[in-house]
């Protein structure tokens, strides 16, 4: 509380205490900035050093190799819509194992978001350990878990599809139960109350709540999923990515495919983007109305 | 608001209902339906059954005790008779000569004791291996008869496996090969062995209150340059390779986030009166969104080689695309009047881009920044076994080698521990950075049209 009894302070003392406050935040703000600037700096200057060409070798070499790609694709234009025709199974095989993953990984994602939900919760004591497994689940990186399978089950889609779901239970167990707490919890009630199970309590009181929003962040799932699983085929897991290895590892001559792949993945993560902002957009505001 | 319709008969309404209920009813059975038909249709495409012939059990096995526990081999050249103990049989995890574990006595007549009564004989002539319950298997290895193995009388049991230029015998205590040339046993340990020293190390052996003691005596450095330096474990590659992978999620986070910034004032329609170039940058945030970071790495990985730094462009130029995507988003939401208010204080425009914009963006900024850079963790551990830096190339180098297991394990941990660390510390600055948001108030659901943490990778 403030002393009433005490003389005011004068506009003077204000002014002084309202400057030096002024100027001690600039301070602490131009060191912050200097410590961030020298970090970045040693952090660039390390990460230079420990790279096998410099940055300054290296920048004014980035166009070359696509310039390298674009030239022999143009060489060889009439051969790119058979190329296109070639690589599309692949194409099919990625977004196949983005599709299966997103799916079972928003089952699996519901599953643990309801599990970690107070209030929805089956088992309230084990709330934390739900909360725990998803974190674990969203922290795992997807390459190691395909790495490990792929020794375990051999190369192809399952080992992808596997790990890219175990991740995307994670995260969108995370997202899930988010959405949940703003869930209204009478519908829940109410079927209790007429000796509803926990699966029917689910099914008919809180899913039919938060659907819209579940579907759309799954339709945001699977965008980054498309990418996932594209880089996944790089390191063994088949699909796109894994031609697009085999197409560079054959090196100059076989531009020509590696361009086709390129532009297979442009345009399918540009349309697959496009079609899911405009699906999500029409979700929420549809759920708005 | 609905009104009724009061010239609608009660058939009419009835009809409207059950058509709805139809509709419903029909929704809730097909789009079930159609999720289980494309389950099926990827079951087929992914050869799902045949899945289970392909899958190697023996591999999962390895997989899994290795990565708890190690084995020491036993080795006899039997043309020289020399005897040589070696951690998982690599030359760093060697003992020295004339030294060995306490179950095994050398001599002119090596005796290894495998427990439970299990014990191996290296003779002069012949190996011996008394099994408890079976009876005795006898090996003379000759360089010219081959491998002439005696079994006690009786069919040959499936854990023994005997032909002529061969012996195998692997029980639950051990498991004996011998050659023609060499006799090997293995005898298996659960822990990581040699986690902190090696056996040429004067420290390998010792408890931890030894260690306390020499390390106050004035050794610590001493101590602490064995373990940073051991040959097996390698814990100083490792913490560089942990350190380039937090590196490269920085640099690319932070600098993309910094070349985003300016572009996304171009890209608003407040702020960037020509239509043309409002256009053009937009088109450039999609496009380098829409190429992949896959092929960012890869075409930067021709140009700068493997390394940290190559990862960490890979992360700048693909996030540069998104941040440029939600700055300019947020950028538009931005209130006029805080900007008309600096501006009627005679302020000049950058200064009203300082004190009048900035601020009003600096929520997202910061929390977009710091959500990516979480994730970002996670995507230089895949960047970097592609592009080759970090602890991603030291797992897929391990993995690769397909018998370093407990490596395996080691690495996964560490990379689990170093995404949730970043997880949790990024959280935690966004609590104390953007004031509001933290302390005991509930946290609004983030919408889509917020922006949110809606493109997270």
């Amino acid at each position: 509380m403030a002393d009433l009894t005490a003389a005011r302070p004068g506009i003077e003392d204000i002014r002084q205490h309202y400057i030096a406050h002024t100027q001690r935040k600039r301070l602490y703000g131009g060191i912050l900035l200097a410590v961030f600037v020298a970090l970045m700096a040693a952090g660039f200057r390390t990460a230079n050093a420990r790279n096998a060409g410099s940055f300054a070798d290296g920048f004014t070499r980035i166009f070359d190799y696509p310039a390298e790609v674009l030239a022999e694709a143009a060489e060889k234009a009439a051969q790119l819509p058979g190329h296109l025709v070639d690589f599309f199974p692949a194409l099919v095989e990625t977004l196949n194992i983005a599709a299966a993953s997103t799916l079972v990984g928003a089952v699996f994602g519901t599953l643990l978001s309801l599990m970690a939900t107070h209030g929805m919760a089956p088992w309230p004591a084990l709330i934390p350990l739900f909360r725990r497994v998803s974190d674990v689940c969203r922290a795992i990186p997807e390459i190691v878990i395909a790495l490990m399978l792929i020794f375990v089950l051999g190369g192809g889609p399952v080992p992808a599809m596997i790990a890219i779901a175990i991740h995307t239970a994670g995260a969108l167990g995370k997202l899930f139960s988010e959405v949940n707490e703003n869930a209204s919890l009478k519908p829940v009630e109410g079927l209790t109350s007429v000796g509803a199970t926990w699966a029917q309590r689910m099914t008919l009181g809180v899913i039919p709540q938060v659907g819209p929003n579940y579907i759309s962040y799954a339709l945001l799932r699977f965008e980054i999923n498309i990418r996932a699983s594209a880089i996944l085929g790089f390191v063994g897991a088949g699909g796109i990515g894994y031609e697009l290895k085999n197409a560079m590892s054959w090196g100059q001559g076989r531009y020509d495919e590696a361009a086709a792949i390129f532009l297979l993945l442009f345009v399918t993560i540009v349309a697959v983007d496009q079609l899911s902002g405009l699906l999500r957009d029409h979700l929420t505001h549809g759920a708005k109305a | 608001m609905t009104t009724f319709d009061t010239t609608l008969t009660p058939a009419d309404l009835k009809s409207d209902i059950s058509r709805l209920f139809r509709k419903k009813r029909l929704m809730n059975f097909a789009l079930p339906a159609a999720v289980l038909a494309y389950l099926a249709y990827v079951f087929v495409a992914f050869d799902m059954a045949g899945l289970w012939e392909r899958a190697s059990l023996d591999n999962a096995r390895t997989l899994v005790s290795d990565s708890y526990s190690y084995k020491t081999h036993v080795t006899r050249d039997n043309r020289s008779g020399e005897v040589t103990v070696a951690i998982e049989g690599e030359r760093k995890g060697a003992y020295p000569d004339g030294m060995a574990p306490d179950w095994v006595a050398l001599g002119e007549t090596t005796v290894i004791d495998l427990e439970n009564g299990h014990s191996v004989t290296f003779g002069s002539e012949a190996i011996e291996y008394a099994i408890p319950g079976y009876g005795t298997v006898r090996a003379a290895p000759n360089r010219s008869a081959g491998v002439q193995a005696e079994l006690p009388p009786g069919e040959v049991p499936e854990w023994i496996s005997v032909s002529k230029n061969r012996l195998a015998v692997t029980t639950k205590a051990g498991r004996l090969t011998v050659t023609r040339n060499r006799a090997e046993v293995f005898r298996y340990f659960a822990g990581w062995e040699l986690f902190f020293f090696t056996l040429d190390s004067p420290y390998y052996g010792l408890g931890a209150g030894e260690l306390l003691q020499r390390a106050a005596a004035g050794e610590g450095v001493a101590i602490f340059r064995e373990f940073w330096t051991n040959k097996m474990w390698r814990h100083q590659d490792v913490a560089w390779a942990i350190a380039e992978t937090l590196l490269m999620a920085f640099l690319g986070t932070i600098g993309a986030g910094i070349i985003a910034l300016p572009l996304a004032f171009a890209a608003t329609r407040n702020f960037m009166p020509l239509r043309s170039i409002r256009f053009a940058m937009r088109r450039l945030f999609d496009f380098v969104r829409g190429v992949d970071s896959l092929i960012w790495t890869v075409v930067l990985a021709r140009a700068f080689g493997p390394g940290p730094l190559t990862g960490a462009l890979a992360i700048l130029v693909t996030d540069t695309g998104t941040f440029g995507k939600i700055f300019s988003e947020a950028l538009e939401n931005v209130d006029q009047k805080q900007i008309e208010g600096v501006a009627s204080t005679g302020a000049k425009p950058v200064q009203r881009y300082r004190f009048g914009v900035i601020p009003q963006i600096t929520p997202v900024l910061l929390s977009q920044l710091l959500y990516f850079l979480e994730s970002n963790t996670r995507s230089a551990t895949i960047i970097g076994a592609i592009t080759g830096g970090g602890i991603g190339l030291l797992l897929t180098q391990a993995i690769i080698t397909q018998k370093d297991w407990e490596e395996v394990a080691y690495y996964i941990t560490l990379i689990i521990l170093m995404v949730m660390l970043m997880d949790w510390f990024s959280g935690w600055l966004r609590r104390r950075l953007i004031k509001g948001e933290g302390g005991k108030a509930k946290r609004r659901p983030r919408r889509p049209e917020e922006g949110g943490a809606f493109l997270l990778p």
